[in-house]
């Protein structure tokens, strides 16, 4: 077990440090969902008393746009460079690759939800920092990277695969989506009666489906 | 065999009486459903597309579970069959799947005023729509048969394992749709559209299973001249380049 912890902790650190040293994904997903939070700005009023409740759905849309272009490039430079190839020969289980794939995605994800979610709690003046909000967004996080990983890897290998990747993903990541939306707007609108409910689901649905990633993982990068 | 046929194929025999059955029951079903069924006191003649609605719902999900058991068969046994047999079924699920959507809105129209409206089953159904649309898509964008058969398995699990999680989600979200008609003891409905509807089910049924039993020939098929296609090329280039050695 400790063993398997370690290699999965090596995946993702081959992440980090090649990002650390190209700097090529974090700025850009970090710019985005800003960018996506303030265009979010021109399409609604996000002035109003009511501000709470679309303002959580904008916040997801941009983390979740954000997290969507990392999840497809992460992969994909995996792909292009060969170095797939080489995680494969290592002699480890293949869901520890996976496993080693999602926690660098998620470590990406959740720092830019550390710069994107305090500016959007600045540009709106909406209380963010709500133990449940961010409860429901790690766990929404979770989840989406977890299908994401999975599906980006499919997508990777296919024509077009920047199309392909949401089309696959979205449909998939909708619980998700509601439940966090929910359990945002809930908290920031102040009635929290059902939030239970919402994380629940959370749970539930980041336990069944990172548990089938896992399993069918190996079937998807064989060669 | 005859061109352009299934005769002679296993189970021709008996397909063809389920064929020649389903169109015999939809036409009782049609008759059923326009004739024998009364007019709803309330919504009168429109409520008569919900004996095409419900059973195209019922069976498009039935159609759905084939394809996530043939995902399944395919990731655990590898034999291309059980492939054959989930792209079958998930394409005869997609048209009834879009069936039930352009019905449905046919229905919401007069009824409710709308031709959509976000509750709970209009969601899903619209999601699994779109997950079986990307089905379809993420197999053509594969080139290679074997991996888009593995990856279209994965999606095929994923998707019928998400619809209950779905529904769910949405229905704690809102909802508006007619509850489960059937299901509340029998009083809501008069007997006569129970039976109606129950013909009009095992009709589409039928339908579905010939349906399911020509496609997965013709996917069948397809693959059989993909691979002899296959072996003409390699036999080709092999000749090519004795040719080539010999100059």
């Amino acid at each position: 077990m400790r063993r398997e912890l370690g290699r999965i902790y090596a995946v993702a650190w081959k992440d980090l440090l090649s990002e650390i040293r190209t700097k090529e994904m974090f700025g850009g997903m970090a710019v985005f969902a800003l960018l996506t939070i303030i265009t979010f700005n021109f399409a609604f009023d996000l002035t109003g008393v009511d501000r709470a409740a679309s303002g959580a759905g904008a916040l997801w849309v941009a983390i979740s746009f954000a997290a969507m272009l990392g999840l497809g490039r992460s992969i994909a430079v995996e792909r292009d460079r060969g170095s797939l190839d080489g995680l494969l020969l290592c002699p480890v289980d293949r869901g520890v690759l996976y496993l080693g794939k999602l926690l660098s995605n998620l470590i990406f994800i959740l720092l830019v939800e550390a710069i994107s979610v305090p500016v959007f709690g600045a540009l709106y003046d909406l209380p963010i920092y709500r133990p449940t909000l961010l409860l429901g967004l790690l766990l929404g996080t979770i989840g989406f990277a977890g299908i994401g990983t999975l599906f980006a890897v499919m997508a990777s290998t296919t024509r077009a695969r920047e199309i392909l990747f949401p089309v696959l993903l979205f449909p998939v990541a909708v619980p998700v989506v509601i439940a966090t939306v929910r359990v945002a707007s809930m908290t920031l609108s102040g009635t929290t009666g059902d939030v239970g409910r919402w994380l629940n689901l959370l749970v539930g649905f980041d336990v069944v489906f990172l548990t089938i990633a896992f399993l069918v993982f190996d079937r998807i990068v064989e060669e | 065999m005859k061109q352009g046929s299934t005769r002679g194929l296993p189970g021709w025999r008996f397909a063809q009486g389920v064929g020649a059955l389903a169109g015999v029951v939809m036409a009782i079903a049609l008759y059923m459903a326009f004739v024998y069924a009364p007019a709803d006191a309330l919504q009168g003649d429109v409520q008569r597309i919900f004996y095409l609605h419900v059973p195209m719902a019922w069976v498009a999900f039935l159609a759905f579970f084939v394809t996530f058991i043939g995902g399944i068969g395919y990731l655990w046994k590898r034999h291309r069959g059980w492939d054959q047999l989930a792209r079958a079924s998930a394409e005869i699920g997609l048209v009834f799947t879009t069936i039930v959507l352009l019905s449905g809105s046919l229905w919401g129209k007069p009824i409710w005023g709308t031709w959509w409206t976000w509750d709970a089953r209009l969601t899903t159904t619209l999601l699994l729509w779109f997950i079986y649309l990307a089905y379809f898509m993420l197999r053509s964008y594969v080139s290679d048969p074997e991996r888009a058969a593995r990856y279209a398995a994965v999606l095929g699990i994923f998707g019928f394992i998400d619809v209950p999680i779905i529904y769910k989600s949405v229905d704690w979200w809102r909802t508006l749709h007619p509850g489960p008609v059937v299901s509340t003891g029998g009083a809501a409905m008069p007997g006569s559209m129970v039976v109606t509807l129950l013909v009009a089910l095992a009709a589409t049924t039928l339908i579905y299973a010939y349906m399911l039993y020509q496609r997965f020939w013709i996917e069948r098929t397809k693959d059989e001249i993909a691979d002899y296609h296959y072996r003409l090329y390699e036999r080709q280039l092999a000749r090519e380049m004795r040719e080539g050695a010999s100059v």
